[in-house]
């Protein structure tokens, strides 16, 4: 079982990709958003995808989605330079506003459809068809469950300025916890996110929703 | 600024006070500011020249320091704080005493999307600049922003989204807007994170503006153009 650094993860990203060129003939590689490390990591091992390789960017761009495009170019020509030719981008839009989509064009690599990872986790037409009752919610992932300290508190700059909270969250009414593990203590430790938000809590298992069928495509041909 | 608690802002002179406000306002320090403006009306400022010399301009330097990635949205987000505050006194001495009226400005953001944070920091700063602002808050149908820019007569619309599902929804205001031969009557400014110019051009505004400040400077470009057209027509 395979240790994680939901710090690393956070701050700096991280590379599961083999370290010598030669091991990677053949193979895929996936270049995600470090919130996605431990799902993609564990679809790839239950779907037997073994020619598929991952590396992450630093999930706190979560905050600062205009950072996402040049990050992910820097990322995708350093993944050529090492010799990989068949590279897809875990990544939705994550508000980026269609630059991603710009970046994907020119560079002709694939990313995963949909605005958001919630999105892909929940199902794209499902995500779509709740937007109007879920106006007011907050979305956590498993990923941000473990990181709500890191990536929204602190993110957020609530740690310094508490009396932001009003500012940030005034308009949500609730967390939806979207899961994908079923795991209690992710359970409670999203709830005691709820909590801190001030808001009402719900969780919705979504597994690894449509993220399973884009890697399986990553490792056929070109992704989803 | 954390020596601020020591400074005796009473002794500085009006140049002094002015430059330390500027440091309490990138520091947010909401009680310095409204003692700041106290001082500088008590000795005579015009209160347009305080909001404008003191507020503004301090607010520009934050927003020039958040958009080179030195300051970010808490800290933005303290500034404004401190401003607004400070514009609380203000607001209704500026009524008094005849500050110019730029123009009226209604914003909101758009339908489906609850988010205002720069909605809001946009609103503040176009007050500052002596525009009149409507704001219709969140979620905001194109009816509802219709209506409101006929009702107040306003100049400027401004539509304001975070979100990449409900950014496409300026497009149905500003399509909306020219099926019943309203759209050339009002400039319409957007913004909000996943925008770009681009997406501006596309969805038919007149501009795309990245941050508070550049709101401000485009608004009174484009309605000085505007004036200076009908004035020529």
């Amino acid at each position: 079982m395979r240790s994680f650094d939901d710090a690393a993860l956070t701050e700096v990203g991280a590379d599961f990709s083999p370290g010598a060129v030669n091991e990677r003939a053949g193979r895929a590689l996936v270049i995600g958003c470090g919130a996605l490390a431990r799902e993609i990591l564990a679809v790839l091992r239950s779907a037997g995808l073994d020619k598929v390789d991952l590396r992450c960017l630093p999930a706190k761009l979560h905050n600062a989605p205009q950072q996402i495009p040049d990050a992910a170019r820097r990322a995708i020509e350093a993944a050529r330079a090492d010799g990989y030719e068949r590279i897809s981008l875990a990544y939705a839009d994550c508000g980026t506003g269609g630059l991603l989509d710009r970046l994907c064009e020119e560079l002709d690599v694939v990313r995963m459809s949909g605005p958001h990872c919630y999105a892909f986790y929940d199902g794209q037409s499902a995500f779509a068809a709740r937007a109007d009752a879920e106006i007011g919610a907050f979305y956590l992932t498993d990923f941000l469950a473990r990181q709500f300290d890191a990536v929204v508190w602190r993110g957020l700059g609530l740690d310094r300025f508490p009396d932001l909270l009003e500012d940030y969250f005034g308009h949500y009414d609730r967390v939806v916890y979207l899961a994908q593990t079923d795991d209690p203590a992710l359970d409670s430790a999203a709830q005691e996110a709820a909590a801190r938000l001030g808001l009402a809590y719900e969780r919705r298992f979504t597994g690894y929703g449509e993220l399973t069928g884009f890697l399986v495509n990553v490792s056929q041909e070109r992704g989803a | 600024m954390t020596e601020g608690d020591d400074i005796d802002l009473r002794a500085l002179d009006d140049e002094e006070l002015v430059q330390q406000m500027f440091d309490d306002l990138y520091d947010g320090l909401k009680p310095e500011i409204e003692e700041g403006v106290e001082i500088l009306l008590e000795r005579g400022w015009a209160p347009y020249d305080v909001l404008t010399k003191a507020l503004v301009a301090g607010m520009r330097i934050v927003g020039d320091d958040f958009r080179d990635g030195i300051l970010f949205v808490p800290e933005v987000l303290q500034a404004a704080k401190a401003m607004k505050a400070g514009m609380g006194i203000l607001k209704p001495l500026l009524a008094d005493t005849g500050a110019p009226k730029v123009g009226k400005m209604v914003i909101g953001t758009v339908k489906g999307d609850i988010h205002d944070i720069g909605k809001n920091l946009v609103a503040m700063m176009m007050e500052g600049a002596g525009f009149e602002v409507v704001d219709l808050g969140i979620n905001t149908e194109a009816d509802e922003y219709i209506k409101a820019l006929q009702d107040e007569e306003a100049d400027i619309l401004g539509m304001s989204a975070l979100l990449t599902t409900t950014m496409p929804y300026m497009k149905i205001v500003i399509d909306t807007l020219a099926e019943r031969g309203l759209r050339d009557d009002y400039i319409v400014l957007v913004g909000g994170a996943p925008l770009n110019e681009e997406f501006g051009k596309a969805v038919g505004a007149d501009a795309y503006c990245r941050d508070a400040a550049v709101a401000v400077e485009t608004a009174k470009e484009l309605i000085t153009r505007k004036h200076n057209q009908r004035a020529a027509s």
